[in-house]
């Protein structure tokens, strides 16, 4: 696990990485995501789940997460370390997905200046990434105020915990 | 229900009943409104053993449990230790929370809940599985969500939503014989692309649509997952009220929930209807559309007529349609896995099931099984399938060696006879 602000490695990946790469369904039927993270994109990059580190920052290109409404697809992100999501774009239920997880999903049209192994620095409610690599500047669409509140908390369930408290 | 207030502006349906879930007289694309939630729908995957589990953690009860359905079909077709504890955990939850609303391995999700009577014009729904956009077929307006937004729903019956945009599908004309539904959503995946709705409402009509029947239509909103749209819908009609008239569904109101004929929508495609062809769509993805002349050919091992989207009655009957007095090609598996209890004791009455038999189908019990790479449908390493499900990703379906086609229920059970894939309309 890991704050959604700091720096991290960046792993590039392309279009369409779909829930089927991110949660094959033997890693979320026969086991808890503990240990199905282990299987996370493995036929796309059997080398990711045991070679990311904690605080990593995970970047797509268009249509990220397309597919299954599965949440172990952002759940085994988020367990091995990935501290935000970017991406071009993302496929719907996979953004409110991870988001719901207090994990940053950031709509960013300038991923295609980052590279595997660039050293990002991300600032999730500013909206903001600088890659310390080359030292530029990308911006993200801004969130909505509610998903800010959300991600602050730290996903949905801490938020809705949070209101409930207030009652 | 179906009390809503005159419009103070040009909705579209999927608009009106957005308004109506938030309390508004109107909204608009881009709107982040809070809906409350007509109907939640789950099944043993992403239900009570996720976001049961959260609910319980969270503390609170569940907020209408006349409005909660709870349907078994994942992990009903195998009897390895996993299988099993899911079904154990999904029938205890359900058992201690005193469901009034539990079917049980009767079929899949998106078959099952419309079967029940569950769903008609002008309900917001949610339902924990990304084909929930199957129910747009009715006039509802139902998306998919994942395990924890579905914890959130049963404890406080709301959701958020972005009013999502119209892209607009009018399918002029009439198909062809040997054409269905599937092959007009995997042309329109060929020419927009996997993300070709983000995010939008995928409105289908025209004069092809409106002489659908609601199996069809079915089979166009449930792949609206695969152009990225938020859900899709029809706009009910005659044929959709008799439909429900059949079942328990009470109160349907096909008048009131209609679009406004001036409504905005961001985008219109036409489709002559009468020019598609079969289509099939090459692995790995659904937007590998083409006609099925372009891999007519390509041996499979395997032909799978199953899934939400492929194995209702129309399913089963364009298959019998084009097996009828043939037999399957040796060397090729033929299985037909019906799309719930009730579609297979149709089939069975009416002699279809025997016709597929006959022609040396196996069929296999109801459930999600060989679309998601489970049950004896299971694609083997380098195995290559066509199937009448919505998804070839890699691995889906089974080894990630394998390959998956998708096509419709004529293309699979051609392509069963000849062993490879043929364009079905030769058949008949």
């Amino acid at each position: 696990m890991s704050d959604s602000n700091g720096t991290g490695r960046a792993w590039v990946y392309g279009d369409n990485i779909d829930t089927d790469q991110l949660a094959p369904i033997h890693s979320y039927k026969n086991m808890e995501a503990e240990e199905g993270c282990k299987f996370c994109l493995e036929p796309l990059d059997p080398n990711f789940a045991s070679a990311v580190k904690i605080g990593d920052i995970f970047v797509a290109g268009n249509n990220m997460g397309i597919g299954s409404s599965r949440e172990q697809a952002p759940l085994h992100l988020k367990l091995l370390g990935i501290r935000a999501v970017l991406a071009k774009s993302f496929a719907r239920i996979f953004y409110r997905n991870t988001l719901n997880f207090g994990v940053p999903a950031l709509v960013c049209a300038e991923v295609d200046r980052i590279n595997t192994g660039d050293e990002l620095r991300v600032d999730a409610l500013k909206g903001r990434i600088e890659n310390l690599n080359t030292g530029e500047t990308l911006e993200c669409e801004p969130l909505p105020d509610h998903l800010m509140a959300m991600i602050a908390d730290g996903g949905l369930m801490p938020h809705l915990k949070n209101k409930l408290q207030r009652e | 229900m179906g009390q809503s207030q005159p419009p103070s502006q040009s909705m579209t349906l999927s608009e009106k009943i957005i308004a109506k879930a938030a309390g508004l007289d109107s909204v608009k694309p881009g709107d982040i409104v809070t809906c409350a939630v007509d109907v939640a729908m789950m099944h043993d995957s992403s239900g009570p053993r996720r976001a049961g589990k959260m609910l319980d953690e969270l503390g609170v009860p569940i907020w209408d449990k006349d409005k909660l359905v709870v349907i078994t079909d994942h992990y009903t077709n195998d009897e390895d230790p996993n299988s099993v504890e899911i079904q154990k955990i999904t029938h205890a939850w359900v058992a201690e929370k005193q469901l009034p609303h539990f079917l049980p391995e009767q079929g899949i999700c998106h078959v099952v809940l419309p079967e029940n009577g569950f769903l008609k014009p002008g309900l917001f729904c949610v339902g924990g599985d990304s084909h929930s956009t199957t129910a747009g077929a009715f006039g509802a307006f139902m998306v998919g969500i994942g395990a924890t937004e579905l914890a959130s729903v049963l404890a406080t019956g709301e959701i958020w939503v972005r009013v999502p945009e119209t892209l607009r599908l009018d399918v002029s004309g009439c198909l062809s014989e040997g054409v269905a539904a599937k092959d007009v959503i995997l042309k329109l995946c060929g020419d927009i692309g996997i993300m070709g709705a983000n995010y939008m409402v995928v409105e289908y009509g025209g004069e092809a649509v409106k002489a659908m029947t609601i199996d069809e239509r079915m089979t166009l909103t449930n792949m609206a997952a695969e152009l990225g749209g938020k859900t899709g819908i029809i706009a009910p009609d005659e044929t959709t009220a008799q439909w429900l008239a059949a079942t328990a569904a009470s109160g349907v109101d096909i008048k009131t929930w209609q679009g406004d004929a001036d409504a905005p929508v961001a985008k219109t495609i036409s489709m002559d209807g009468t020019a598609i062809s079969p289509q099939v769509a090459a692995p790995s993805n659904p937007e590998n559309a083409a006609d099925v002349s372009e891999h007519a050919g390509t041996p499979v091992g395997q032909a799978y007529i199953g899934a939400c989207t492929g194995a209702k009655l129309d399913d089963l009957r364009m298959a019998a349609a084009i097996v009828n007095g043939r037999t399957k090609a040796t060397g090729t598996r033929f299985f037909v896995a019906p799309g719930s209890n009730r579609i297979r004791d149709a089939a069975a009455d009416e002699g279809t099931l025997k016709i597929l038999e006959d022609a040396g189908a196996t069929i296999l019990p109801t459930g999600c099984g060989g679309c998601i790479g489970l049950g004896p449908a299971r694609l083997e390493e380098n195995m290559t399938g066509i199937s009448s499900t919505n998804r070839n990703f890699v691995g889906r379906a089974g080894e990630k060696s394998s390959k998956l086609y998708l096509g419709s229920a004529y293309s699979v059970a051609a392509a069963a006879i000849t062993g490879e894939i043929t364009d079905p309309r030769e058949f008949l």
